[in-house]
């Protein structure tokens, strides 16, 4: 079994991990900027963040032989004070000259509020000026099916913006038709407590087709599971899932999307 | 898979939850004190399951979502809880 993982926020994880994931298959792993759990009080901390998903985390992923890409953004949860948020998008532009930066994410919503809603559209603008890809967080629980309607009306609204560009992410049954149908790529992440389980995530690909889905663990400091990517595909195969549909899945398909930015390589991986 | 298949394979750990599930409802009666807007929604929730045709993971996920379309003037400081106090569509 060979996997990409596309989301992960390996810099809350543990070396071990690293090491689970590449003899589990992992081909690559991709990290997103998000919160770190408490709010930053600048935005040099945010430079410091950005340094270290740049530069020191591709280090610790290669020592176990896996390329590590990332994507950087201020995540919505630490929108709300926009003086702030235009101080870190400000920084953005200068780190996206690195190799491993693949575009700019997750940005997104967290509680729906109407900043939020403005540093999204900030940062849709910052990827349309540099011609990135987007990753986008849609929020959590209850707040999900509102949060995604409006990334959806933010995303349209700008012309500049290709769908075949933006993945959406943490889609669930009650948010998957609304992004497919919209052109989007979705996202489903596969957590014990919250978003998707293995089955409901085999549940989706049956019903939606595989075509611009893929799977990641998102696994951070909360509840979550660094290897749910191929425990994913285990699922896929005990419901009869050819092990080309499996690979399709869990490595074709973010290969696909991810590599519509240059600097993605495709990992030279046994299949 | 046919639905003898899938009963194989997932009969008992459904059957697991949905015993986890009667007793946590067990386990609300049976405390004291106020429940709040979240018991409500968890059984409207449950309702939308009994009803015929598919769709019900949706349903449920509607049941306990944010319903209202307007961004919100200031994001609340309190993490999402899982249901929604308002009118919710199903």
């Amino acid at each position: 079994m060979r996997y990409i993982e596309p989301h992960a926020h390996m810099v809350s994880r543990v070396t071990d991990d690293y090491r689970a994931m590449t003899v589990s298959g992992c081909a690559a792993v991709c990290e997103p900027a998000f919160w770190a759990g408490f709010d930053r009080g600048s935005a040099a901390g945010f430079h410091d963040y950005f340094c270290q998903l740049t530069d020191h985390e591709p280090r610790r992923a290669a020592k176990f032989g896996l390329p590590h890409y990332c994507w950087l953004c201020i995540n919505p949860k630490e929108s709300e004070d926009l003086t702030l948020a235009r101080e870190v998008v400000e920084l953005i532009p200068e780190f996206l000259k690195k190799p491993t930066v693949l575009g700019i994410g997750e940005i997104g919503l967290n509680r729906n509020s109407r900043n939020e809603v403005k540093v999204l559209e900030m940062q849709v603008d910052l990827a349309a000026r540099h011609d990135q890809l987007i990753l986008v967080h849609t929020p959590h629980l209850e707040d999900k099916l509102k949060g995604t309607r409006l990334i959806l009306d933010v995303l349209r609204a700008d012309r500049r913006i290709q769908p075949g560009r933006c993945i959406i992410d943490h889609v669930e049954e009650h948010t998957v038709g609304m992004v497919l149908e919209a052109g989007f790529w979705a996202g489903m992440t596969l957590y014990p407590e919250t978003k998707c389980t293995s089955a409901r995530a085999v549940d989706i690909v049956e019903r939606y087709g595989a075509d611009r889905l893929w799977m990641n663990s998102a696994c951070d400091w909360g509840v979550s599971v660094p290897l749910a990517v191929p425990y994913a595909a285990l699922e896929m195969r005990r419901r009869g899932h050819s092990p080309e549909e499996m690979d399709r899945l869990i490595y074709g398909n973010p290969m696909r999307f991810l590599s519509q930015c240059p600097k993605f390589r495709p990992p030279d991986s046994p299949s | 898979m046919n639905r003898q298949q899938l009963l194989d394979l997932y009969f008992l750990e459904a059957r697991s939850k949905l015993i986890d599930l009667a007793a946590f409802l067990d386990r609300i009666d049976q405390a004291e004190g106020e429940a709040d807007f979240r018991l409500a929604a968890f059984l409207r929730a449950l309702d939308t399951v009994h009803a015929a045709g598919g769709g019900r993971a949706e349903r449920v996920l509607l049941c306990l979502s944010d319903s209202s379309r307007e961004p919100a003037p200031v994001a609340p400081g309190n993490a999402a809880c899982g249901a929604w106090p308002g009118e919710t569509q199903s």
